[in-house]
């Protein structure tokens, strides 16, 4: 016999549900509890950087909308720095940007939509410069486990060509999946992302 | 279990997951996931700083009441229910606790219903439950709870599926790779065992860390029964000299 090595299992995944607005987002699920409540608004006044808005859909295999998909972001500030200590930060941002916001998909037009700025590049793996991008982690009723996933932004060509995790993909028109188109609307800078969880245009998801 | 110092180990990437624990993506009994589930494979991705990073909560941010669904949703009264606590410790895959990390919790009433706009089952909404709450892990990775047990519902799966009693929860760890949403269920319920949903974890002894069992010993004499529940998240490799990010 040997010794045993003692580590201890991961919990499973269960999905979110129907009703992981309850939990996360209950002002969606139809009522007010917490004094504080976790939102889509990464910004506040003080906030450096370029606003931007991340907009998008969910859709299913057959190309329906998924109304009832909660989604979070994870992102780096416009010095390509997490809010996180390995990334240098211990504290919390003066300017109050923590870097992470969630949201629902709307139960009528199945929109989802986050009020951010836009992060700068990050050190990658061996030094090399990874493209600005969002980290998405999306989860709801049908999806079993979290799937992570990754928007980068349409006017960042040059960087996005040189990026190291994009161009891990093999089949080069799934690269496009990641990619967020940017516009105008008024005052406001969209980008849009849209996320297939199946058919043709699956986005690409990552095991991380 | 030696090893880097605990402030040393947030800056090192994540065990790779063992996928065989968690339920695949495509599970034709339970429905929904049908059309809901990608088909390609993952691209498995080595950790970079946008991996091992994650979002940090304070306890400013989290009222007093935040952790005690029996009062923080009662208007006139308490909720209609067995009065019980669910307690336990998140770790992660080294044994390690994970300190000061947010815990989310939600469920259904003692009649199986949800607070939710879009749930229309019969059984009556109770005025005094609201039916979430929130706690931060303490130094040791230790949280609790006080709430009502939730009663089983019936879900069109089958026409005669029925969820067994369960309270779902949202973790989120040191790094954005480990959030985890669960569920939690309880020992001795005879419908854990025919739900579609906990049979999409094909590793039955997966299925049984997801059931806590009863702590008489945490329990409240002449007031409220214990469920203790732990939760295990992804363990950071604790070999700082293998995993440099950059330069190896």
């Amino acid at each position: 016999m040997v010794q045993p090595l003692s580590y201890f299992y991961e919990t499973p995944s269960q999905t979110a549900g129907p009703y992981v607005h309850i939990g996360l987002i209950p002002q969606q699920a139809g009522f007010d509890i917490f004094e504080t409540n976790f939102g889509s608004a990464l910004v506040g006044p003080d906030t450096k950087g370029e606003r931007i808005i991340v907009e998008g859909r969910v859709f299913d295999g057959t190309g329906t909308l998924v109304r009832d998909a909660l989604l979070e972001i994870w992102q780096a500030d416009p010095d390509g720095q997490y809010n996180h200590p390995a990334s240098g930060q211990e504290t919390m941002a003066s300017d109050g940007f923590r870097g992470w916001g969630r949201t629902g998909t709307d139960f009528e037009t199945g929109v989802y939509r986050f009020a951010t700025i836009k992060p700068g590049a990050v050190v990658g793996r061996n030094g090399r410069m990874m493209a600005p991008h969002i980290n998405l982690w999306i989860v709801a009723r049908g999806i079993n486990i979290g799937l992570n996933t990754r928007l980068y932004f349409s006017d960042a060509t040059q960087a996005n060509a040189e990026d190291p995790v994009l161009n891990l993909i093999e089949q080069k028109v799934r690269r496009q999946t990641l990619i967020a188109e940017r516009s105008r609307r008024g005052d406001e800078v969209i980008y849009t992302f849209d996320v297939h969880l199946q058919g043709d245009q699956e986005t690409v998801f990552f095991d991380p | 279990m030696p090893g880097p110092a605990i402030s040393d180990m947030s800056l090192s990437e994540f065990i790779q997951r063992d996928r065989n624990i968690h339920p695949p993506a495509y599970t034709p009994t339970y429905k929904t996931s049908v059309a809901r589930s990608p088909r390609h494979a993952l691209l498995s991705l080595q950790n970079s700083l946008s991996e091992i990073t994650g979002p940090r909560f304070g306890h400013n941010e989290l009222g007093p009441l935040d952790n005690d669904l029996i009062r923080n949703y009662a208007k006139d009264g308490d909720p209609i229910g067995e009065r019980i606590i669910v307690h336990g410790r998140v770790l992660d895959e080294n044994g390690r606790p994970v300190p000061h990390t947010l815990v989310e919790f939600w469920q259904a009433n003692a009649g199986g219903r949800y607070r939710h706009k879009k749930d229309a089952y019969l059984a009556p909404i109770d005025p005094n439950f609201g039916g979430c709450g929130r706690t931060l892990t303490d130094e040791n990775g230790y949280y609790y709870f006080r709430t009502i047990k939730p009663g089983p519902y019936p879900w069109r799966n089958y026409v005669n599926s029925w969820r067994p009693a369960h309270i779902h929860f949202s973790v989120f760890g040191s790094g954005f790779v480990q959030r985890l949403i669960t569920q939690m269920y309880f020992e001795g319920d005879p419908l854990i065992k025919i739900c579609p949903i906990v049979k999409t974890i094909p590793d039955p002894d997966a299925v049984e860390r997801l059931i806590a069992p009863l702590d008489l010993n945490a329990s409240v004499p002449l007031d409220t029964l214990a469920y203790k529940f732990d939760i295990v998240l992804r363990g950071r490799r604790s070999t700082l000299f293998e995993n440099k990010l950059e330069g190896n």
